[in-house]
């Protein structure tokens, strides 16, 4: 007998094509419920729709805006993928970012005055190990202290950030400043080289785009990224296997810290220019979303940043052209990742009609 | 040190971590029944913003009040729905409501910045954070109710072998930790501030989190660690006061920093930390067939 509601009933296997087309179903059921919401605002929602998601991108420098924006997200979300795909969750990338940052743009300031071929690779390798060194404090008190690492993580954003307004306002203070809190502006060769003449895209994208080869290479090609996944679907599993979670946990807080330090210290030797109290406008969190939205997938998780870059561009010209707060960006994110996670019901559960015995 | 001056501190000891307490036993019931619902933060701006938009609109406390309380709830119902009934990743959803709550709250408050309104007096509601602790603790401990639900949150099928519907019990819990904390949101915008400001909350959400680990999930505990949390914030507002000369920055990051050190000091022992947490905390509930 088949019953009017459907039951829900585990799948044998996850489904490769709903893992494919769930992220899609969440877009649209966003775009759905976006244009909803414009219309209860009294917006004409096509018009709304256009202004917040086409016209953004409907100029060349629009597009760059676009990549500018993808570039931190991306770069965060592989590195986010590491400690998720071990189920390890590392939500403190926003405080990675910052001090890398703070490392980073700090021998960029050290170095104000020095034009050296050597200084941005030098200013890239500090922004690493400055995100690298914060996101092993939870990693180490994970593991040495059984700490959970949601809330260590999470506490140090709050730390570095102070930290970088103390360095900002106080020791690293531009002394040319007249008193506003930034830091000196870095030597030219201690920025991110213009990819186009007159757009503001940066070669932080083509070390995003490695960065995210390697990490493909990483999880589909090597004994590492095969202990991530096996610890991440069964902890019992890997540890039969002889895998070793604290080394797991370590490298996986390890990388994802080092690409968050290299997209703060690509935001803020690249765009920026400079230190200052708001480097990020909450890359770290929103990365989050994009490595949900892309399926921790390399692929997934370019498509994810642009989707996401382009809610934060849609918010600007939102404010600008419909006098809408641009937090508006900030509830497309939201629901996106409500809409994403109830429908992963659908990757490992599969909706019947038939009566439960 | 006179008399006056350690009554006035001790008062703003009191009027300040109130909203702590709230949100703390808000959550605290939620992860006894086995969510975890990192969504506080949001949760707690959407229920200020709403209590002061009604505010304004109505002129009237009470419904200030209960529509904020609604506003927890329906924010909660939201996420109950998604992690019990659609069986989401709790951690993920959390983020998300706060994410959401942020916005929502911004998006609703923007006009209402600055608007200036009459505050209410806190002692009522200091009054009743203390009683909620112990009627939770009393629930708890002393009720058939309060065994059912610990014992949803240390074993959901063992709960469910006796007949107990897990899901009914989980989505309670949910709304009331998510009432608690538009409670603690709106005590802020309406008593404590008395005022609407983008992201009010200040991180008060995540405090409220990490009060959980630190009572070691017990109600009484909450309320002691808010007032150890509370009483280092306000102590460091008059050294500074004061004239301390020390960079402010490095004051402000001392709860965070505390906080790391209290999980550390707390979760080291191994023992106590799986016998204090829920047992079934974070993992969905699949009734299978």
């Amino acid at each position: 007998m088949n019953s009017l509601f459907p039951s829900i009933v585990s799948r044998s296997q996850s489904s490769g094509l709903m893992n494919f087309f769930v992220p899609i179903i969440s877009i649209v059921l966003t775009l759905i419920t976006g244009s909803i919401i414009f219309v209860l605002l009294g917006f004409d929602p096509v018009y709304a729709l256009y202004t917040f998601f086409i016209s953004p991108i409907s100029s060349t420098y629009g597009i760059s805006e676009l990549f500018v924006k993808a570039t931190p997200l991306a770069l965060i979300a592989i590195g986010l993928s590491y400690c998720f795909k071990n189920n390890i969750y590392n939500i403190g990338a926003e405080g990675q970012l910052t001090m890398g940052a703070i490392f980073g743009g700090g021998i960029g300031i050290l170095f104000h005055d020095t034009n050296a071929f050597w200084l941005l690779p030098l200013m890239i390798f500090a922004g690493a190990i400055g995100g690298a060194f914060w996101g092993l404090i939870p990693a180490i008190l994970k593991t040495k202290f059984n700490t959970n690492e949601i809330l260590t993580s999470l506490m140090l954003v709050y730390v570095a950030l102070f930290i970088l307004d103390y360095l900002v306002v106080g020791p690293w203070k531009d002394p040319f400043g007249y008193s506003f809190p930034k830091s000196r502006p870095f030597s030219e060769s201690g920025r991110m080289p213009l990819l186009f003449d007159g757009l503001r895209v940066h070669f932080g994208l083509i070390i995003a785009l490695f960065l995210i080869f390697v990490s493909w290479f990483v999880f589909a090609k090597t004994i590492f990224g095969f202990q991530l996944k096996v610890s991440g679907y069964s902890p019992k599993a890997a540890r039969y296997a002889g895998f070793n979670q604290t080394t797991l946990v370590f490298f996986a807080f390890a990388i994802c810290g080092a690409f968050a330090g290299i997209a703060g210290l690509a935001e803020v030797s690249g765009p920026i220019g400079l230190l200052y109290r708001d480097i990020s406008p909450n890359y770290g969190f929103t990365a989050i979303i994009v490595a949900f939205l892309g399926r921790l997938h390399p692929i997934g998780i370019i498509f994810a940043s642009l989707v996401i870059a382009l809610t934060y561009l849609g918010a600007e010209d939102a404010q600008l052209f419909l006098q809408i707060p641009s937090a508006v960006g900030f509830i497309f994110q939201g629901l996106v990742l409500f809409y994403l996670l109830g429908a992963e019901l659908l990757i490992n559960y599969k909706l019947s009609y038939k009566k439960l015995l | 040190m006179n008399l006056d001056l350690i009554l006035g501190i001790l008062q703003i000891v009191l009027i300040a971590t109130t909203p702590l307490v709230f949100a703390g036993i808000g959550e605290l019931v939620t992860e006894k029944s086995g969510v975890l619902n990192l969504g506080v933060e949001g949760m707690m701006l959407v229920g200020a913003v709403s209590a002061f938009i009604i505010l304004v609109i109505t002129g009237s406390y009470f419904l200030a009040f209960f529509v904020s309380i609604l506003s927890g709830i329906i924010m909660s119902g939201l996420f109950a729905f998604l992690v019990l009934f659609l069986m989401s990743n709790q951690i993920a959803t959390g983020l998300a409501l706060t994410i959401f709550g942020i916005g929502l709250s911004s998006m609703l408050g923007k006009q209402y910045i600055g608007t200036p309104i009459d505050g209410l007096s806190p002692w009522f509601f200091v009054i009743f954070s203390f009683l909620i602790v112990f009627l939770v603790s009393y629930f708890f401990y002393k009720t058939k109710a309060g065994l059912i639900l610990r014992a949803v949150g240390e074993s959901h099928n063992s709960a469910h072998a006796l007949g107990y519907s897990v899901i009914k019990i989980r989505f309670l819990s949910i709304l009331f930790g998510g009432s608690m904390c538009a409670l603690a949101g709106s005590y802020i915008s309406i008593c404590y501030a008395p005022m609407w400001q983008e992201g009010m909350t200040a991180g008060r959400g995540w405090i409220a989190l990490a009060l959980v680990v630190f009572a070691t999930w017990k109600p009484e505990r909450v309320l002691i660690g808010a007032y150890i949390f509370g009483g280092v914030t306000i102590l460091q507002m008059n050294l500074q006061a004061l004239g301390l000369r020390f960079p402010g920055q490095f004051f402000s990051m001392a709860p965070y920093v505390a906080t790391i050190i209290v999980l550390v000091l707390i979760s080291s022992n191994k023992l106590r930390i799986k016998l204090s947490a829920p047992a079934s905390l974070t993992i969905p509930f699949y009734k299978g067939r």
